[in-house]
């Protein structure tokens, strides 16, 4: 079956200003897809591109099996979800929802049929009669959910949809644009520079820099394998510690040997070959963990100073210094540790990652 | 102790003083407005009592007294029996002259300057900044310069002399600030909205229909005031582009004021005068409201 969404060699330009380069992304039925990325990587622009409201400069878009690169949007079987929301301001609930099936000439009947199922879908029906400016933005992001929805189309698009609403009520609509997507079994592309949003969303992730996608993985391969140190360091939260070492060759395997002030520095044995003389150690929070908590050959303790504690409700954050940059331990909320103390902490070598140093690629 | 007598001995005077000199800005303020108001409306005061006046009283009396008996003989004269030249019907049929000019003046224009405004605003094309500078050049262009290549177009379109011919001129003159106006008030609309609904599958016109134009009450008002008091004031046109019988009543004002024919009837003149203000004055006294909310309004929050 051919993907819903193939983008082969995208390329665009505003002006001389290149804002995306060769984009390839593909996507099959059902896939949700996340683009995230800092803002200004041109996430938003990929998207329009997608949508057709953006001419692209070169290269192709297919949706669905057939090639949309110079269809206009409303021939792309698409829907949008906007930032803003853009729903149109003088137009009822109601009317903003069937404004789309209006236009395209669909009857009256099918229109109120479509209406009456969305608002009961997405619980909205005592609002259909207000204007837009007299709902909530929780109330806004559905109706602006319920004019995609009504188009049943190949492929949805969100824009930022959640950046408007407060932490709590980001978190509930979350959830339900999740449920939403199996329950449809719908193909999505989602955008957003929310990386937990990305995390929890996502069965595929496009990490994007300035306009070159970084990595495209699952969740998993992106959180674990990051591709280089910018996709280690936006992912996550606290992002991945990125620490530099000397690797010194040893037997059948490596020691690495990591810098710190004042203090001894820290050796690790790695069993492997292949590190060049400099690199940088990535390991995420978690992954340092207080002595005896983890077990196997690829865990080894280290003393290290203590330079802050957070905690953090589940957690307590615990930093230090190492290879000259500040490094976030994610422990036990009952961890003991002061400021200026020394604490054992265990090192599990099975989830570092190793990263080139100059050009920031994994090894 | 010394200290503080001298402290309190000084601040006392220096805060009665300050409460003093306050109050007399104060009084100082109102009286200024008094007299500016006075000094506007003085006029009006004069040219109401003195159309309410007969000529015997006008001749006898002071300026600025009071009817001693009012009558409405000058303004019925004014409206339909002042002679403009060798014709003497008064001001109606030229009343009727400027609705006819007038109104349809204000529609074309507002409606073209908000479609404009929506292209500039919502459709960015190439050369958009260089045609809207010519637009707002437009604004400012002297009216003297364009009226000799006026009256040959005019000519040329088989228009001159004709009320067709006074729409013509001042929907195009009238462009530039409505333009203006629409776009000012459209570009505080965001772009997605028309995102939106292309992607709902509507087209140029239609967003303009059903999106923006339901948006643009109190632009519209805003735009339709200003329009209509300078299509309906304006005499260079007038006089310049029309015939006899298409005369806007500015231009059979004048006449009538300038045809002396025996005495000078300055009841018939005054109450004439104000009869050609009046529909500018109901204007802004329906739609005033909306001025100021227009003018001071903006942004349309989605
Ligand atoms: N019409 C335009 N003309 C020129 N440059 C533009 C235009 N639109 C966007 N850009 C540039 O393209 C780049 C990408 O913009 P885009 O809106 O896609 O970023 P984004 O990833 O969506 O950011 P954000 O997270 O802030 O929404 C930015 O550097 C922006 O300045
Ligand atoms: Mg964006």
């Amino acid at each position: 079956m051919a993907p819903i969404l193939d983008i082969k060699h995208l390329y665009k330009n505003y002006g001389s200003t290149e804002i995306l380069k060769d984009i390839n992304v593909t996507i099959e039925k059902g896939d949700f897809l996340v683009l995230v990325g800092p803002s200004g990587c041109g996430k938003s622009t990929l998207l329009n591109c997608i949508a057709g409201l953006e001419e692209i400069t070169s290269g192709s878009i297919e949706i669905d099996g057939r090639d949309m690169t110079h269809v206009s949007p409303k021939d792309r079987d698409i829907a949008m979800v906007f930032q803003s929301y853009a729903l149109y301001p003088t137009m009822s609930v109601a009317k903003n929802i069937t404004f789309g099936m209006k236009v395209r000439g669909i009857s009256q009947e099918e229109q109120d049929r479509k209406l009456a199922a969305v608002a009961k879908q997405l619980q909205i029906e005592q609002l259909l009669k207000r204007r837009p400016g007299q709902l909530s933005g929780g109330q806004r992001q559905r109706v602006a959910m319920g004019r995609a929805l009504v188009r049943d189309p190949a492929l949805f698009l969100f824009d930022e949809p959640l950046s408007n609403l407060d932490a709590k009520l980001r978190v509930e609509m979350r959830s339900e644009i999740k449920k939403l997507h199996h329950r449809l079994g719908a193909s999505m592309v989602y955008v957003t520079h929310d990386q937990i949003e990305a995390m929890t969303l996502a069965t595929k992730i496009v990490v994007m820099k300035g306009g070159v996608i970084q990595q495209i993985g699952t969740p998993s391969e992106i959180y674990n394998h990051p591709a280089n140190t910018f996709v280690a360091d936006f992912m996550g939260s606290p992002p991945m510690n990125l620490i530099p070492a000397r690797a010194h060759s040893e037997g059948n395997g490596t020691k690495l040997e990591i810098d710190r002030e004042g203090l001894e520095p820290i050796f690790l044995d790695v069993p492997r070959k292949d590190l060049p003389g400099d690199v940088v150690v990535g390991v995420r929070p978690e992954d340092l963990a207080e002595a005896g908590y983890r077990s196997g050959d690829t865990v080894q303790r280290a003393a290290i100073r203590v330079d802050m504690v957070e905690p953090a409700g589940a957690d307590t954050f615990v930093t230090t210094h190492m290879g000259g940059k500040m490094i976030t331990a994610r422990l036990h909320a009952e961890t003991v540790a002061h400021p200026g103390e020394m604490l054992d902490l265990e090192f599990d070598l099975e989830k570092v990652t190793f990263f080139e140093p100059t050009s920031g690629q994994r090894i | 102790m010394t200290d503080a007598t001298l402290t309190q001995t000084g601040r006392e005077p220096r805060s009665a003083g300050a409460l003093i000199g306050r109050r007399l800005l104060r009084w100082g303020l109102y009286a200024l407005l008094c007299l500016f108001a006075l000094y506007y409306l003085l006029p009006l005061f004069v040219m109401l009592t003195t159309s309410l006046k007969s000529l015997e009283e006008i001749r006898t009396g002071s300026l600025v007294a009071l009817p001693r008996e009012v009558t409405f003989d000058a303004w019925g004269k004014a409206w339909s029996g002042a002679c403009t030249g060798i014709q003497c019907e008064g001001l109606r049929p030229f009343f009727w002259n400027s609705v006819m000019m007038a109104v349809p003046g204000v529609l074309l224009s507002t409606l073209i300057g908000a479609l404009n405004g929506y292209i500039f605003a919502q459709w960015r094309f190439r050369g958009a900044n260089l045609f809207f500078a010519f637009l707002l050049f437009g604004c400012f262009i002297p009216f003297q310069v364009v009226l000799l290549p006026m009256a040959r177009m005019l000519g040329i379109f088989g228009l001159a002399g004709t009320i067709p011919g006074l729409i013509f001129v001042h929907t195009i003159y009238g462009l530039g600030f409505t333009t203006l106006f629409f776009r000012n008030y459209y570009v505080t609309i965001p772009h997605e909205l028309v995102r939106a609904a292309k992607i709902d599958g509507a087209g140029f016109f239609r967003i303009f229909w059903s999106i923006f134009l339901p948006l643009s009450l109190p632009i519209a008002v805003v735009t339709i005031i200003w329009q209509f008091t300078q299509i309906w004031n304006d005499f260079l046109f007038g006089v310049s582009f029309s015939s006899a019988g298409s005369q806007p009543i500015t231009v059979a004002l004048n006449n009538i004021v300038n045809s002396t024919t025996g005495v000078k009837e300055y009841n018939v003149d005054m109450a004439a005068a104000i009869i050609a203000g009046l529909p500018t004055l109901f204007v802004y006294i329906v739609a005033g409201k909306y001025f100021i909310r227009g003018l001071t309004a903006g942004s349309v929050k989605g």
